[in-house]
């Protein structure tokens, strides 16, 4: 019993990090998406609340609490409140097997980077809750009452199963490299060989670009944003949401989107691993210093790959409906088979 | 086992209390001054005809239908994924095969205009 | 009590309350988001039984696919999804079959449950670790011929969805 709380509390405390950290991030991300926004449009972008405008996310926080959570005329109540809390809690929960760094050593006792980052099932979790994802855009759509959150709704939810499925045969073919389902085992694996640069990406290059592209369609960003095509849905599910239940599929949406370049940066770009040997710079494994270093490296991929996400949403018009549901079932699902079958082929004539 | 789903159970039970305080907060500052003509639904400036839980094209179901199949079949091939280095040649061919039937249902419906969005 | 039984219950009272909401709500959309609950009470069963690759596949396939296509079905019938579910079509006689064939299925289970020999030793020395390499190996090797049935037997599933889908052409 007591084993038992000291592993809950230990997995409270980290928890607690791990989510302030998130929220930071998606605050972040926000800022960045609107000053990046606003230069690649010549324009300046907030530059009035703190230097540079550093803490307006958080002002805006703060406006859409103050907000009224106007839910509207025959809207189901009950749903209407939950779909938010669906999709926030999402964004949040699949945190709990991503690592940020090498377990690092405190005394005796080995404190892992992530909250469970050595679950069997890792990856899978992560799968298993992008599925769950869909329910609060879904949600949100049908109980809204609205047209335009209708349709945003059931068009999320069609895009997001079907890119699901390239997703996971992508993810498939780098189980079969690494023969492991724990993040930190595949990261692990991406250092060991070519002195720490046997990134997935090198040897998975299509599966990598089947990757990307799926994890813009997950996060519904451009050039996937139909469910919220503002010129023809209005602002697509969550049209009829307002204060800060507006803001919790704001932020799950920011969050989902430095969740993703998490996982691409794990599963593909070498995690957060240095490209030498951490004792070439005098670093022992499983010191503090060590785990912050990687740490660091850690975010500055992730903040690399949310300002592509960022610079791809101001740069490539939206696609027509039509034409996505071609590219996800008729090109990725083909090609990410493909790439599944030569991935295997690879592993077997390697170990044999 | 324990000292390895406890912690994702302990983010998944954190992750919906943080949503819900959320929520709640939002109830307890945001001001509330509801009008009958704020909360009518958005419909650009116009009254709202009908009620917006119309029947949808059928489209959208027949995704979700051909995204089980394929789903299964994804789920079917992950603990092939992670034995596949030590298993050798004969598990292989049997995926291989598994991979092919599934690949017919696939072209089957390619051609019978499953996937068309028209 | 220890923590194991602890969490067996909490997952166990949360399958049968939603279980029930399933069944007693008035509303249709009601009951498929009940049935939501129940799926993750069941995976949560399954992960502490140490099958934890089937916890993820019952979240994957049951929350992800189906309950999706359910929910699909729900809101493709028009006026479906506010009907009130109890509305004169139930009466006496309605009440008497379904009280008669859910007593007889609760007697078969608690019989079941009351003579089979639970007692598997060993099964949790096997899969100590997880289940999964497990599965992949003998789902290869020792069963590898209902692996492929299974293959076929999804094809003929996608046949027919696809027949389904356009019948008019």
């Amino acid at each position: 019993m007591n084993e038992i709380l000291w592993i809950s509390l230990e997995a409270l405390i980290k928890a607690i990090i791990i989510l302030s950290l998130l929220l930071l991030s998606a605050a972040i991300s926000v800022y960045l998406e609107r000053k990046l926004s606003a230069w690649i449009q010549l324009r300046i972008g907030p530059n009035r609340v703190g230097p540079f405008g550093l803490l307006q996310p958080i002002v805006d926080v703060v406006k859409l609490i103050m907000k009224e959570d106007i839910v509207p005329n025959g809207a189901n109540k009950f749903l209407h409140g939950l779909a938010p809390v669906i999709s926030l809690a999402v964004a949040i929960m699949v945190w709990a097997v991503i690592p940020v760094a090498d377990p690092i050593k405190i005394g005796d006792h080995i404190i892992q980077m992530g909250i469970s980052p050595n679950a069997d099932i890792g990856i899978l979790f992560i799968l298993a809750m992008t599925s769950v994802g869909v329910y609060g855009i879904a949600l949100a759509g049908w109980s809204s009452n609205n047209k335009y959150s209708l349709l945003g709704g059931l068009r999320s939810s069609a895009q997001m199963i079907s890119y699901e499925l390239s997703m996971g045969l992508a993810i498939l073919s780098i189980i079969l490299i690494s023969g492991s389902f724990s993040l930190s085992d595949i990261v692990n694996q991406q250092f060991s060989h070519w002195g720490g640069f046997r990134w997935n990406i090198f040897i998975q290059p299509l599966g990598f670009l089947i990757f990307l592209t799926t994890a813009f369609a997950e996060t519904n960003r451009a050039p996937f944003d139909l469910p919220e095509a503002e010129q023809e849905l209005v602002s697509g599910y969550n049209t009829e949401y307002s204060g800060m239940r507006f803001g919790m599929f704001f932020l799950a949406e920011y969050a989902n989107m430095a969740t993703s370049s998490a996982i691409i940066t794990l599963l593909y770009l070498g995690g957060w691993t240095l490209p030498f040997a951490p004792s070439a710079i005098g670093l022992e494994q499983g010191t503090w210093i060590l785990g912050l270093v990687q740490f660091v490296i850690f975010a500055i991929k992730i903040y690399l790959l949310v300002m592509f996400f960022i610079w791809v949403r101001w740069t490539v018009p939206r696609f027509r409906y039509d034409q996505l549901m071609r590219l996800g079932w008729k090109v990725l699902l083909p090609l990410a088979l493909l790439n599944l079958i030569l991935t295997s082929f690879g592993v077997l004539f390697i170990n044999h | 086992m324990l000292e390895l789903y406890l912690p994702i159970i302990v983010m998944v039970v954190l992750g919906v209390v943080v949503a819900l305080v959320f929520l709640a907060l939002s109830m307890w500052l945001g001001s509330r001054r509801a009008t009958p003509l704020k909360t009518t639904t958005y419909e650009s400036g116009v009254e709202p005809v009908k009620t917006a839980r119309e029947r949808f094209s059928v489209k959208f179901y027949m995704v979700a239908v051909s995204f089980i199949v394929f789903d299964i079949e994804v789920v079917f091939l992950y603990p092939w994924a992670i034995q596949a280095g030590t298993l050798g040649i004969i598990p292989f061919i049997a995926m291989i095969v598994f991979i092919i039937i599934l690949f017919a249902g696939y072209y089957y419906e390619l051609k019978k205009g499953g996937f068309e969005w028209d | 009590m220890n923590t194991f039984q602890i969490v067996f219950y909490l997952f166990a009272l949360i399958v049968i309350i939603s279980a029930m909401g399933v069944v007693f709500s008035r509303k249709l959309m009601y009951s498929a988001f009940s049935l939501l609950f129940t799926f993750f009470g069941v995976a949560g069963i399954y992960a502490l039984l140490n099958a934890d690759f089937l916890a993820v596949v019952q979240i994957m396939i049951y929350v992800g696919g189906i309950l999706v296509l359910i929910i699909f079905g729900v809101m493709l019938t028009t006026k479906i999804t506010d009907v009130d579910m109890i509305s004169g079509k139930t009466g006496k006689w309605v009440y008497l079959g379904a009280s008669i064939v859910s007593l007889s299925v609760l007697t078969l289970l608690l019989y079941m449950f009351n003579t089979v020999n639970w007692n598997l030793p060993g099964a949790t020395a096997i899969y100590h670790d997880s289940s999964l390499d497990a599965l992949g190996t003998v789902l290869l090797t020792k069963y590898v011929l209902t692996f492929l049935v299974a293959a076929i037997l999804l094809l003929i599933a996608f046949i027919g969805a696809a027949l389904i889908a356009r019948k008019g052409n």
